[in-house]
């Protein structure tokens, strides 16, 4: 069981994020540990990339004209990311809040890097975001996580395929080279950043219980050691 | 022609940078008079035969309408703000300002990052992040700077407008309870910016507070310099 020092972001609130490649079961398992927490009795706060409601009718119309280059496509979600941040993460931090993201800085950082933007200059932009108390990165072989998309949904948007780095003119296959691309990126980016690595090609409860017994000792344990603000209930 | 310098990590998959345009930052806080430069040397300068290209602030057909939507509400956060108008700066820059240079056209800017910058130094951003952050941005020929004093700016404004804005009060800033004290504390702390990255970034400094003929004169005997080199 990984041993985590307390988080140093200083809000009462505790954030836990997943990441992986799309197919990787992330957002299956961060809805699991969502219905657990609630259970508890915990105030939970749910969230998901590229969703601002402000932001995201220019994200939508840029992306159908294709007229994002790598840095404004990078750009335009660190709008977005800061507007739910700013009005919604942050205080839900500040007030006490278990913020559950499904994907946060780190999409960013594997994506733009695979798209050519310089990766110091993307983290640098993301700088304002508090780091979380876990980041858990569900790992799979990338035939994988490919397969579970590729055999249910073949309708494979232009950007999520990738198709705007010019790697392929077939949407599967730039797919499958893009999605490398971001698992390499987030494999090399794994350890400097701490993450919790989950092995997604195992059964879904028994991924949900690693999740769960990781949240209970570390982020719940040091909630209940006193040291938090927060009074936890179960 | 010349090679092209970016202030920070650029844009790196634009690998050949030289191009034959010109790039003209014009500077100033509101009432300044910039705009007025900015089409009398657009005219002076299209009479003697170079094509011109205008670019600013919140012009760029990715963002304009977002920011315009959500400014007058003030609904967004500050950090959500500075980002905006950076990813409406960067489209400009790929999509208008990188083509009009290497097509060889004396590219005017009404503002640059330097106005973003200071704005963003009043609210408390940090000028690491804001460095990093505008790293895409090309290092111009030359910062025209048309300095002037708060009072006149807001005599200007007031004769223009009738009425002093809220965004260029600083009313967001919580500095005063009248809309005229606010102004003026707003643009001290902006002119104090300003001044800090006009020596940074070694901006040309010209009095504002003359004729708009006299200005205009300095105006194109820096850009005629540039021109001629």
């Amino acid at each position: 069981m990984p041993i985590r020092k307390r988080p140093n972001h200083g809000y009462p609130g505790r954030l836990i994020v997943v990441e992986g490649v799309d197919g990787s079961g992330k957002s299956t398992q961060l809805s699991l540990l969502r219905c657990w927490l609630e259970e508890q009795g915990l105030p939970v706060y749910f969230t998901e990339w590229n969703s601002s409601p402000l932001v995201k009718t220019a994200t939508k119309r840029a992306k159908k004209a294709r007229r994002l280059t790598p840095t404004t496509f990078s750009l335009i979600h660190a709008c977005d990311f800061a507007d739910r941040y700013e009005r919604m993460i942050l205080p839900h931090l500040q007030a006490g809040y278990y913020v559950l993201s499904d994907r946060y800085i780190y999409t960013a950082y594997a994506r733009d890097a695979a798209r050519g933007c310089a990766p110091d200059w993307v983290r640098n932009a993301y700088r304002f975001a508090a780091a979380p108390d876990l980041a858990f990165y569900f790992t799979a072989p990338l035939e994988v996580s490919l397969g579970r998309i590729l055999f249910g949904r073949p309708d494979l948007k232009y950007h999520e395929a990738g198709m705007d780095l010019g790697l392929s003119i077939d949407p599967v296959d730039s797919f499958r080279l893009f999605q490398g691309m971001i698992k390499e990126q987030y494999d090399r980016m794994s350890r400097g950043e701490g993450f919790v690595e989950i092995d997604a090609t195992r059964p879904i409860p028994e991924q949900q219980a690693e999740v769960r017994a990781i949240v209970a000792h570390t982020v719940l344990a040091y909630d209940r050691s006193g040291q938090s603000s927060g009074e936890v209930d179960c | 022609m010349r090679t092209w310098r970016w202030y920070g990590k650029g844009l790196p998959y634009v690998k050949e940078t030289e191009w034959p345009g010109h790039l003209v930052v014009i500077e100033g806080a509101d009432g300044a008079g910039r705009s007025t430069q900015v089409s009398r040397l657009r005219t002076y300068l299209e009479r003697r035969g170079y094509a011109v290209d205008e670019t600013g602030l919140k012009r760029s057909s990715l963002l304009a309408k977002t920011i315009a939507r959500a400014k007058p509400g003030n609904l967004l956060g500050r950090t959500t703000l500075n980002l905006l108008y950076a990813t409406d700066l960067a489209d400009q820059m790929e999509n208008q300002i990188i083509p009009a240079l290497r097509a060889g056209l004396v590219v005017l800017a009404d503002r640059y990052v330097y106005t973003l910058m200071a704005r963003a130094l009043v609210r408390g951003a940090e000028q690491t992040w804001l460095e990093g952050l505008f790293g895409f941005a090309l290092v111009p020929d030359v910062v025209l700077y048309l300095k002037t004093e708060p009072g006149e700016r807001l005599r200007r404004h007031l004769a223009k407008n009738r009425t002093l804005d809220y965004w260029e009060s600083g009313a967001d800033l919580g500095l005063a309870a009248d809309r005229f004290t606010s102004f003026l504390r707003y643009q001290e702390l902006l002119q104090e910016w300003y001044d800090r990255l006009a020596q940074r970034y070694g901006f040309v400094s010209i009095d504002g507070s003359g004729s708009m003929e006299a200005v205009q004169e300095r105006v194109r005997s820096n850009v005629q310099a540039l021109l001629e080199e």
